[in-house]
């Protein structure tokens, strides 16, 4: 694994004059340090096989709460970490936590951010009553105590409903919807592109959808389990209006510019104004704040896990874990550290990229 | 002016209306209300014995009509009967709010001077070691979320040092009860202040009169307070007015961590019991807390800074 982040960073170096912003990384030391724990993590999660020592849910009930650098006699590999009370070693199921953690997080941002896109173009740049609507309910959201948000949409019971499917539903749909619109927006005029590529759009977005909402691939390769969907679903609901926010903030600001009233001059209808114009200019503040959102989604995922409201309590996920340890510490003070440790880490990574990406963007 | 505030007040209360009504529609459907009877009557009721029992205490009556009801009594003050505590609401949830009052009022006056500190020191001098560590030290802070830096404190101080305790009791506020969870808060909020107040700061250093103060010669510690300053902590303010309605959801993390019986524990645990009038009132207290300290922040928004005025 050390191997892959050396080659990685070797690449990206030699890189680093074509590719931009993200070259830029490497005249800010803080976000290089960022930079650095981000990949170690993806790295970590991409070869946990490789270096987990054991498996993340096997239990033993010989080696319990046994302090880091104990060895397991029968396998003869020691516990780095110690393991916790179950007999779990802490060590694999950090790294395997990370694997969630990594899936989720991010995965979810993405949805938030093109949801909050969508929803965030059209009301700065067409304002009016859609605007009026669109805030108030984006408020609605936002002044809502997060953690009662959460309790009422995750909550065991509500599962049984149909309720999170239809939020998922409505949900799955806008990325489709948006990317649908992107490609009308540009190719309108030239079909020999549109076409085939809306296809592709819509069949992949059918298989993506049918697989993740309503756990009907006909692939068989698609699925989510109904409990991570609906942490899935309530995640980017409470996500979306803060991006929401930033985006309207910023269609508002880059509306007054002189390249958009060129291209109204040229005649291009407002959607294509709104993705091809104010989107691209928009993306320096909105990568800046999607590093940082990822770090907060990760923490909320964690506060779920806190809460027992994440995953089933076999997921190595590091908010389970923090959970499932703390009440161990007198015993054992190490025990809760590794996911607490990654955990920070991780956020710290995200935000010292995102400080290093912002600081390079001002100096262009 | 007046009129501002009118549409703003008619916006609060068009806000509570839609939020409790979600609310209690979430509250109340189905297995949620299975789980309430099980909970208030008997663990083992067959499925009949909990439809009577729910149509005893009307729970199958029609949702509007529920709703209505709460909306009546809420309005004349009356929040109605807690299932969990069995006591009205109102005795169990002013108690609360002023003990997570009091935890907040102590993170406020520790926050405040140190973030904004740390914040006009590292603008001040942009670019140089003093606000690159200062920086760091404020990323650091903000990335570790309160629930791992409230056990990371809790283990350094409690396990190894001995100093502090880890459970923090209400009624019973000493200096080692309370410091732990004070201390976790202020960490995590110093960092994100620190960094706004910075941000401001370093625009303002920028601006064309402070070049002209100091191009005239005066000291540099003047310019900073009788200059950079007042223009400096306008951002800052709004953001230390929404750090509020944070703080009171945040503190919920904390107050479990710590055992701390205050508003947002409540709110949890509430909302775990499926206690439906505790959950609704505490949302409702918790919107208004936001919606307020929003508005009060834009207000003074309006009087710090001139140029601003809202059509």
């Amino acid at each position: 694994m050390w191997a892959a982040l050396a080659v990685t960073f070797f690449v990206l170096y030699q890189m680093r004059k074509k590719l931009g912003t993200l070259g830029q990384i490497f005249d800010s030391r803080v976000g290089l340090v960022g930079l650095f724990i981000v990949l170690f993590w993806i790295y970590a999660a991409i070869f946990a096989d490789l270096i987990a020592l054991f498996e993340p849910l096997e239990q033993s009930g010989l080696y319990r709460r046994k302090p880091p650098g104990t060895i397991n006699a029968n396998v003869g590999i020691p516990y780095i970490f110690g393991t916790d009370t179950l007999g779990r070693d802490l060590f694999s199921r950090m790294i395997y936590g990370s694997q969630i953690v990594l899936l989720i997080a991010p995965a979810a941002t993405l949805v938030a951010y093109i949801v909050g896109i969508t929803l965030g173009l059209p009301a700065g740049y067409i304002g009016g009553f859609y605007d009026t609507a669109l805030s108030f309910l984006a408020n609605l959201v936002l002044a809502f105590p997060v953690i009662l948000l959460f309790y009422l949409l995750v909550a065991p019971g509500i599962r049984e409903t149909i309720l999170p499917n239809i939020m998922a539903g409505i949900f799955f749909i806008i990325p489709i919807l948006f990317a649908l619109m992107v490609v009308f927006s540009r190719f309108s005029q030239r079909l020999s592109v549109l076409v085939p590529s809306s296809i592709v759009i819509l069949i992949i977005g059918a298989w993506l959808y049918s697989g993740l909402v309503f756990n009907a691939d006909p692939l068989g390769l698609v699925a989510i389990d109904p409990n991570e969907l609906n942490i899935f679903a309530a995640v980017v609901f409470t996500t979306s209006p803060g991006v929401f926010r930033i985006v309207r903030g910023l269609t508002l600001d880059i509306r007054t510019r002189d390249y958009v009233a060129a291209a109204v001059t040229r005649g291009e209808n407002p959607l294509f104004i709104m993705i091809w114009e104010i989107l691209p200019n928009a993306r320096g503040p909105l990568i800046v704040d999607s590093c940082l959102r990822i770090g907060y989604v990760t923490i909320l995922l964690g506060t779920l896990g806190f809460f027992g409201l994440g995953m089933e309590p076999e997921s190595p996920d590091w908010g389970s874990m923090i959970n499932q340890t703390r009440s161990y510490i007198r015993l054992v003070p190490t025990i809760v550290l590794p996911p607490t440790i990654a955990l920070a880490s991780f956020v710290l990574g995200l935000n010292l990229l995102a400080d290093g990406l912002r600081e390079q963007s001002l100096k262009d | 002016m007046l009129l501002f505030l009118f549409k703003r007040i008619i916006i609060l209360f068009l806000t509570l209306i839609c939020l409790s009504f979600t609310v209690f529609s979430l509250v109340t459907i189905e297995p949620n209300l299975k789980k309430l009877a099980l909970n208030q009557a008997n663990m083992r009721m067959e499925e009949d014995e909990v439809q009577s029992w729910l149509e005893k205490n009307g729970y199958k009556r029609p949702l509007l009509v529920q709703y209505g009801e709460w909306l009546g009594n809420a309005v004349t003050g009356d929040f109605g009967y807690s299932t969990h505590f069995r006591k009205p609401v109102n005795e169990v949830i002013w108690p609360k709010l002023g003990h997570t009052g009091i935890l907040m009022f102590w993170v406020f006056l520790l926050t405040i001077p140190i973030a904004l500190t740390i914040g006009i020191l590292a603008g001040m001098r942009e670019g140089t070691k003093t606000d690159r560590t200062l920086s760091i030290f404020a990323i650091f802070t903000t990335s570790v979320p309160p629930y791992v830096s409230g056990i990371l404190y809790t283990i350094i101080f409690s396990s190894w040092l001995g100093i502090f305790k880890g459970v923090a009791k209400a009624g019973n506020i000493t200096f080692e009860n309370f410091a732990l969870p004070v201390l976790t808060i202020v960490a995590y909020d110093i960092g994100y202040i620190a960094r706004m107040t910075r941000a401001s700061m370093v625009e303002v250093m920028g601006s064309q009169y402070i070049r002209t103060a100091r191009l005239k010669g005066m000291p540099f510690m003047s310019v900073v307070l009788k200059h950079a300053l007042r223009n400096a902590l306008i951002a800052p303010f709004t953001v230390i007015m929404l750090q509020f309605p944070w703080l009171l959801t945040g503190v919920v993390i904390v107050e479990k961590l710590f055992n701390y019986k205050g508003f947002g524990f409540l709110l949890v645990s509430a909302a775990d019991q499926n206690d439906i009038d505790v959950t609704l009132a505490c949302g409702v207290v918790a919107v208004v807390l936001v919606l307020t300290t929003q508005l009060i922040s834009d207000i003074g928004y309006i009087f710090l800074n001139p140029r601003i005025r809202f059509t």
